[in-house]
């Protein structure tokens, strides 16, 4: 389609003597510079003048050819538009030059009649205008068309790319794990996936109702106005947990994510929602946390939970808020679980957890179990005491008929210890502590009973707690002593022996006598090796005397003997070792013992006790008449001595005595120097007293009237006072 | 609008007229739809001169060209390059060196796919569709990569493309990150509309009301404005000046004074 010059308008026709080229030059300046600014060529001027020259040539040998044939002058035309000259308005102009020059520049060769010319250059002009207007309506046609196919590949294109995308997207919406679902903005379901349709149990039925009954399905206030937002195009999204019924009654949790979708101008246009099915998630999360915080044998809350709450209702009500707490420990648990075994004994807890939640009687009461046997109630701002105590006596009431476990009656028992009142600045530790040492006192008490913690018995608790603690320790550090208190011979006045009496010298409550820390170090165990350090400080003390005597007539030693050490495998062997290290006489040692840790003991629980007798150890009946003295057992029991209680002997401090109480020591006097034994009188305080007691015949006194308890030099010099 | 992903295709709408279909109008062709011609006459009208302006960046982007070949560059990066209407890149530099390659660069669906259609046949020319406001989308286009070596230079024509965009899409950021991917020895050709030595701001007002409705409106900047864009380069004689005067191949002419609306420059890359 390029111009190219006729092959007819050979340069070989020109006339001889002529510059044929140099006015076809000119001529070409003379149209470039007419077209050239109507042209959109980026051409330059010279370049385009250039590009003019052939053309021109064409047209000066078309009109000088014979036969004159205008249409060669057609592909002028055509190369004109290739030159993108495609201005209709450049037409004149190329025209116009052609009319005004052509003939002038490059006149007919050999000459024509100026008519002739004329018309000649006019049918140039026509068919220049011919190929012009064709090769433009090529031109416009063909690019359109180009652009057309264009357009169309363009368009193939994004739509084939639009459709693998959308087929992407489809793929994702069909196998997402999450649900998702699409409705127009009056909340008509359109759409919903695979995922979301197993959710709710069927497409149909997702499909059937309006996006407001889901939304609505447990009346939720905030998500409607979050709802009313998001169509009104005010928020883009809005994220919850929500519980949907399923067709089956059950309930779905689901994470929902509601998204607005808009079009290309921003207009709500439909609502899309994402959902996640938590409800395995939840389920195992509410799981785990009830097993965290309750008690697997028991199902009953534990004592994190227990302590949460108490936390709670602690912190929750302020200061001036009341808590009440029924510390439970079952009596005598440890018995069954030793007697009948573990699983007895769960069985029996299991029972016991039964019927404590039976004694709940609204939300803010809680059961828990928060060890072996101790189980807690906690009342959250109760009214008054009483709904605190009316709760411990259900509980006592609920453990009052025995529990069934294989067929055998387990009577069950508690002790419960009641804190109540202002939450004040108390901690749970604090409270938990009160109402533990409150418990202990309901035991202490005889058990199956409730007591309510007050600050004086739990300041005295406290203090029982911290004796107990420090036991152990007061051993080692050398916190007791012993101090000896004479046995006086009733007819000579002599000193016959002492009863040796542990005392503490504790570092914060100076010196404790027996009674305050004896109960404690048997009810901890640690009257074993207390009862054993004070056996031999005796056995040594007893030996030193019997050395200072030279053995004759030297005081004898009495030791006390628990009934825990009593029934100890290895007192037997202790006393033996401790007369073989001391090298004291057995003769001179004699051990206490009290009735009631003989009462119902069998042939073989007294063994140990004949054993010690057969080493020549005497073994005295302590405080003898105040339990049931069975007097039967006298007759077999190892004894060499009978300790009269001092009950017997008040009705003999003043002048005339108790002629009852007269009448009973002198048969007990006598039965005993029947079977042998000799009597020991306790708590002899007056000179009557002793002068009636020895009228009676006992043969050995103590008490005040004689001596107080004291130190072992003492009693040496009072011996050594008898002496001379 | 939300962010699509960038493997989500783009929409093609024939309603809205295209900057580089009405820029064929204006040089003459009929790579245009009736949308385009009309803003197109809306344009001229507003500013009459815009056909010559259009042709006289032609002009200038062929003079760049021959520039570059005569740096001994043959490889061309135009980016924008719109619809082939005549005197494009690879006619101009491959008519004077065989082994030119050339890759054009549109964001404009119908543009690229017409020119594929053009340059079918032609191993040494290629179209990647990508947008200069994602530069890195360009260098690594497989087209880009499969014809150009940029351990060499290239020659980067961004020919009437820079004012159409924003300045909050950062030009100078994106013809940096272009930059540093170019060898030493490279060349920049910016060609950009300013409304310095313009007749008639009104004109101008009109026509930028006139692109507004496109999807890309024009944003015109100042000679001051175009300079940081040559950031890392040398710029050549005779600067940033009107497009008639960078390297003239004749004196002007009265009549080409509207094109004194588009300024030119060229730089080298140290």
């Amino acid at each position: 389609m390029t111009a190219r010059p006729a092959q007819a308008a050979a340069e070989g026709d020109t006339a001889p003597g002529e510059a044929p080229d140099d006015n076809l030059r000119r001529f070409a300046a003379i149209w470039s510079r007419a077209i050239y600014p109507v042209t959109a060529t980026s051409m330059t001027r010279a370049e385009f003048e250039d590009h003019l020259v052939p053309l021109a040539r064409i047209l000066r040998d078309t009109l000088r050819a014979a036969p004159f044939d205008p249409r060669a002058a057609v592909q002028v035309g055509t190369a004109l538009i290739a030159a993108h000259c495609t201005d209709p308005e450049a037409l004149p102009s190329i025209l116009g030059i052609i009319d005004a020059y052509l003939v002038l520049y490059c006149p007919p060769q050999p000459a024509l009649p100026a008519d002739e010319s004329r018309v000649r250059c006019a049918r140039l002009q026509h068919a220049v205008s011919v190929g012009f207007s064709q090769a433009l309506r090529e031109r416009t046609l063909r690019e359109q068309e180009s652009l057309s196919r264009a357009a169309l590949a363009a368009q193939a294109e994004a739509e084939s790319a639009l459709a693998a995308s959308e087929a992407r997207f489809r793929a994702v919406f069909e196998c997402a794990a999450v649900g998702i679902g699409i409705a127009d903005l009056d909340g008509r379901v359109l759409e919903v996936n695979d995922a979301m349709a197993r959710m709710f149990g069927g497409r149909e039925r997702l499909m059937r109702h309006n996006v407001s009954y889901w939304a609505q399905a447990d009346k939720e206030p905030d998500q409607r106005a979050l709802s009313a937002e998001l169509l009104r195009g005010e928020r883009d999204g809005y994220h919850m947990e929500k519980a949907y019924p399923r067709p089956d009654g059950s309930v779905l949790w689901a994470n929902l994510q509601v998204s607005l979708l808009r079009d290309p101008a921003g207009n709500p246009q439909y609502q899309m929602a994402l959902m996640e099915d938590i409800t395995e998630r939840r389920g195992l999360l509410s799981r785990l946390r009830h097993q965290a915080t309750h008690d697997a044998l028991t199902g009953l809350p534990n004592r994190a939970l227990f302590f949460e709450r108490l936390d709670q209702a602690l912190t929750a009500s302020g200061p001036t808020g009341r808590i009440g707490v029924c510390y439970l420990d079952l009596d005598g648990f440890k018995t069954v679980n030793d007697s009948l075994g573990h699983a007895v004994g769960d069985r029996l807890l299991v029972a016991v957890a039964d019927r404590l939640s039976d004694c709940v009687t609204g939300p803010d009461q809680i059961v828990a179990r928060i060890g072996g046997d101790e189980f807690v109630a906690l009342c959250t701002d109760p009214a008054d005491q009483h709904e605190v105590t009316d709760l411990a006596t259900r509980i006592l009431q609920a453990l009052s008929t025995p529990v069934l476990v294989d067929g055998r009656e387990l009577p069950v028992h508690g002790s419960i210890g009641i804190v109540h009142g202002p939450v004040g600045d108390r901690t749970a530790a604090d409270v938990l502590r009160s109402a533990d040492i409150t418990m202990y006192r309901a035991k202490d008490l005889g058990g199956n009973r409730y007591e309510v913690a007050d600050p004086d018995s739990d300041a005295r608790a406290i203090t029982r707690h911290g004796l107990t603690n420090g036991l152990p320790g007061a051993l080692e550090r050398g916190e007791f002593f012993i101090e000896y208190q004479p046995l006086i011979g009733l007819v000579d006045g002599a000193v016959h022996g002492a009863e040796a009496l542990v005392r503490w010298c504790h570092p914060a409550h100076g010196i404790l006598g027996p009674d305050r820390f004896i109960p404690l170090a048997e009810a901890s165990g640690q009257i074993v090796p207390l009862g054993r350090w004070v056996l031999e400080q005796a056995a040594r003390q007893a030996r030193e005397w019997q050395d200072e005597h030279d053995g004759d007539g030297a005081p004898r030693v009495n030791v006390n003997l628990s009934p825990i050490q009593l029934h100890h495998p290895d007192l037997v062997a202790e006393v033996a070792r401790v007369l073989d290290e001391t090298g004291l006489s057995p003769r001179s040692l004699c051990l206490e013992v009290t009735e009631s840790a003989l009462i119902g003991a069998d042939e073989d629980q007294l063994k140990p006790l004949r054993q010690i007798a057969d080493l020549g150890v005497d073994i005295a009946l302590d405080d003898f008449g105040t339990g049931y003295s069975n007097l039967s057992s006298l007759r077999w029991l190892p004894l060499s001595v009978l300790k009269l209680d001092r009950a017997f002997t008040r009705g003999m401090r003043q002048h005339p005595a108790d002629p009852v109480d007269l009448k009973i020591v002198e048969g007990v006097v006598s039965l005993a120097h029947g079977l042998g034994l000799t009597v020991t009188v306790e708590g002899i305080e007056t000179r009557t007293q002793a002068e009636h007691l020895r009228a009676l015949g006992c043969d050995t006194g103590q008490g005040w009237y004689y001596a107080r308890p004291g130190p072992p030099d003492r009693l040496h010099r009072l011996t050594l006072a008898d002496a001379s | 609008m939300t962010d699509r992903p960038s493997w989500a295709p783009q929409g093609i709408d024939l309603t809205v007229p295209s900057v580089s279909r009405i820029y064929d109008y204006f040089l003459g062709g009929s790579h245009n739809f009736e949308v385009d011609r009309e803003a197109g006459r809306l344009v001229m009208k507003a500013l009459p001169g815009i056909a010559k302006i259009g042709q006289a960046n032609r002009a200038v982007m062929r003079r760049a060209v021959r520039f570059a070949l005569d740096h001994g560059i043959t490889q061309f990066l135009d980016i924008g390059s719109g619809i082939p209407t005549f005197g494009n890149v690879h006619e101009v530099a491959q008519a004077a060196s065989p082994e030119a390659c050339v890759v054009y660069v549109d964001n404009d669906p119908v543009a690229v796919a017409h020119s594929r259609a053009v340059l079918e046949g032609n191993e040494r020319a290629t179209i990647a569709a990508a947008d200069l406001r994602d530069p890195r989308s360009i260098l690594e286009h497989p087209e880009a990569r499969r014809l150009l070596d940029f351990d060499q230079p290239v020659a980067l024509m961004l020919v009437a493309v820079l004012h159409f965009l924003r300045d909050d899409e950062r030009p100078a950021e994106l013809i940096a990150t272009l930059r540093d991917a170019l060898a030493p020895g490279s060349v920049l050709v910016i060609t950009h509309g300013t409304l310095e030595n313009s007749p008639t701001v009104a004109g101008q007002h009109a026509a930028h009301e006139v692109y507004r409705r496109t999807s890309t409106p024009v944003v015109t900047r100042t000679t001051a404005e175009v300079e940081p864009f040559f950031d890392g380069f040398e710029i050549v004689e005779p600067g940033i000046v009107p497009v008639a005067y960078w390297r003239p191949d004749s004196p002007s002419y009265d009549e080409d004074d509207p094109v004194l609306q588009v300024l030119a420059g060229v730089g080298l890359k140290a």
